[in-house]
């Protein structure tokens, strides 16, 4: 079963819309595509990210109107930056693809609110989780915590059971913040 | 005086200061803790800031300190009013990752609790719209059978909200006996209690008033805000997730997808109440067609052993414990599994980093993104319309606030 489907994940890398076509025609802002499990992932350049969504939204065979997700990954612990990732996918043309943004800490990513809506939510979500600045978005604030929170609860160093105060008196001591870390 | 006067004489627009009003979070038509901030200007919504969070529980970041299956209770309490879905996306986001397939017996019995999941949610949905839009005996019709949904899940699992009968690799367990009949008496009554309930509604004066041409949206404004499920279909955009992506066995089903026209809040009701009746079509075809056989895969590092052999069998035992102690390692990756649950799109993202835990979990709700289009949806519609438009898109804040 795992042998058919990397077999079959390596015919897909040759896919001609999905893979040729937009690599050819961003060349070289698309870093590496990988394939898994019969998903296709480009890692892209962060300054081109809403050209190629805007490319992808629009040219006739990719069609990809809807974005179904927007995820923002602390991946410190494996390669010492941020991910951010954008879900799509097509209704006409019904294929799913993978984008992917490597950022370093510190660093903002465009904000894809102007190609679509749905991103509004995803990316404050993105931003009040693991604290990935969009930048161009129109209402950037925090989505779930509180207004006033402090820290990026999706963070590797943030502690599980949260930091101490009057609400949370089992959570870890603050000044624990860097050994912790 | 003056002004008093002004305002009863004019008749066109009586234009007042406007004001901030806030709905919830503690109010019965909110379904949950949702939080609006209407901006009215006299009765006519101005703009809507919807304010969730109230019940953020952070299930990402527990995900990501437990083992794969230690996971599966936890998907329960997201959309509670339909755990079997949650369950279900979960396990089969991990499968993906793993690579393995399930016996045919346990993609039958996934598919037959999904659909009475999808039953007993949308009876609720149309039931609470009903109450919140005073036709209160439309919950009550609802309750009775969604009732006995829920007695056929007790009878699977034992368990009336949050079942917890999915398993990495198949089903907690086979199908009871006398399972079958009862279920196959509930399809045969049900369409004939959703004709009851377009009785009561779908004809409704006061009903097609409140839902008609109320909280208009376009086929092409849904999916740029990333609407999903019935509140997308109800624009005329025909997508469903088992129709276009088919998993497990829904591609030997004969079933229609049902599509609205106009975008407004009664076309998603009569897309739910469809989805209904086709639900109940694909389970009767599912009963007839389930054949016998195991319920798990058969792959001992993954899938525990049926309870009995870890009587007899020192084997049985040693990989219960393992699996339960150390759990199992996934192949490093990255995958994004998505089903067609009663509210519309549900995806698990699953990162891994080759451990026993998974390394991100990301939860794509639908509630949660349809929430967002609750502020061009009431523009320009009065006050009382908010309600309508928050009852058809149907939301779950265990969902949404994850």
């Amino acid at each position: 079963m795992v042998d058919k489907d990397t077999e079959k994940d390596k015919a897909l890398l040759e896919h001609p819309v999905l893979v040729q076509k937009i690599r050819s025609r961003f060349g070289k802002a698309i870093i590496e595509t990988t394939i898994f499990r019969g998903e296709i992932t480009h890692l892209v350049e962060k300054d081109d990210i809403i050209d190629i969504c805007n490319f992808l939204k629009y040219d006739l065979d990719l069609q990809f109107n809807f974005l179904s997700d927007v995820v923002g990954v602390d991946c410190r612990p494996l390669n010492s930056s941020f991910e951010v990732l954008y879900h799509l996918y097509s209704i006409p043309r019904k294929h799913r693809l993978r984008l992917k943004v490597r950022i370093k800490e510190n660093e903002n990513v465009p904000s894809v609110t102007s190609v679509w809506s749905s991103a509004d939510w995803a990316e404050r979500e993105a931003y009040d989780m693991v604290g990935i600045v969009f930048e161009g978005h129109p209402n950037l604030k925090r989505i779930y915590m509180p207004l006033d929170w402090e820290g990026y609860p999706l963070r590797r160093d943030y502690p599980l059971v949260g930091y101490k105060d009057q609400y949370n008196p089992c959570g870890v001591e603050k000044n624990n913040k860097q050994s912790k870390k | 005086m003056s002004e008093v006067m002004d305002i009863t004489t004019n008749n066109s627009e009586i234009t007042t200061r406007e004001i901030s009003l806030n709905m919830g979070p503690q109010h019965p038509s909110t379904h949950g803790v949702m939080h609006l901030v209407l901006h009215l200007q006299g009765e006519k919504i101005l703009r809507v800031e919807p304010d969730i969070g109230y019940l953020h529980r952070g299930m990402e970041k527990i995900a990501e300190n437990l083992l794969y299956w230690q996971f599966v209770p936890y998907t329960d309490r997201l959309d509670y009013l339909s755990s079997m879905t949650n369950n279900l996306a979960y396990v089969m986001a991990v499968e993906k990752l793993l690579g393995i397939a399930i016996p045919e017996r346990a993609k039958y019995i996934r598919v037959i609790v999904s659909e009475l999941s999808r039953i007993s949610s949308h009876l609720l949905a149309v039931g609470a719209w009903g109450l919140d839009l005073g036709a209160i005996t439309m919950v009550l019709y609802a309750f009775r059978e969604r009732e006995m949904v829920m007695d056929l899940f007790e009878m699977l699992c034992g368990a009336r909200l949050t079942y917890n009968y999915m398993r990495i690799g198949g089903v907690r367990g086979d199908l009871p006996p006398g399972f079958k009949e009862k279920c196959a008496d509930f399809v045969r009554i049900f369409p004939k209690r959703v004709d009851e309930y377009e009785q009561l509604l779908t004809g409704n004066r006061i009903w097609l008033q409140r839902n008609k041409g109320i909280g208009v949206i376009s086929a092409r404004d849904a999916a740029d805000l990333g609407l999903t499920g019935p509140s997308l279909r109800g624009s005329g955009v025909k997508w469903d997730i088992r129709k276009d992506e088919p998993y497990l066995v829904y591609d030997r089903f004969d079933f229609n997808v049902p599509v609205g026209k106009n975008g407004d809040c009664f076309d998603r009701y009569m897309c739910r109440v469809e989805e209904m009746r086709q639900a109940a079509r694909i389970i009767l075809q599912a009963m007839q067609q389930i054949p016998d056989g195991p319920v798990n895969a058969d792959i001992p590092e993954i899938v525990p052993p049926p309870r009995e052999n870890m009587n007899t069998n020192m084997e049985a035992l040693i990989h219960h414990f393992k699996i339960v102690s150390n759990g199992f390692n996934a192949p490093k990756g990255e995958v994004y599994s998505s089903i067609e649950a009663p509210k519309g799109e549900l995806g698990f993202y699953i990162m891994s980093d080759g451990s026993e835990k998974p390394f991100r979990v990301k939860i794509r709700a639908p509630s949660f993104v349809a929430l967002q289009s609750i502020d061009p949806m009431s523009r320009g519609a009065y006050f009382a319309d908010v309600v309508a438009v928050i009852s058809s898109l149907d939301p779950v804040f265990g969902e949404v606030d994850k």
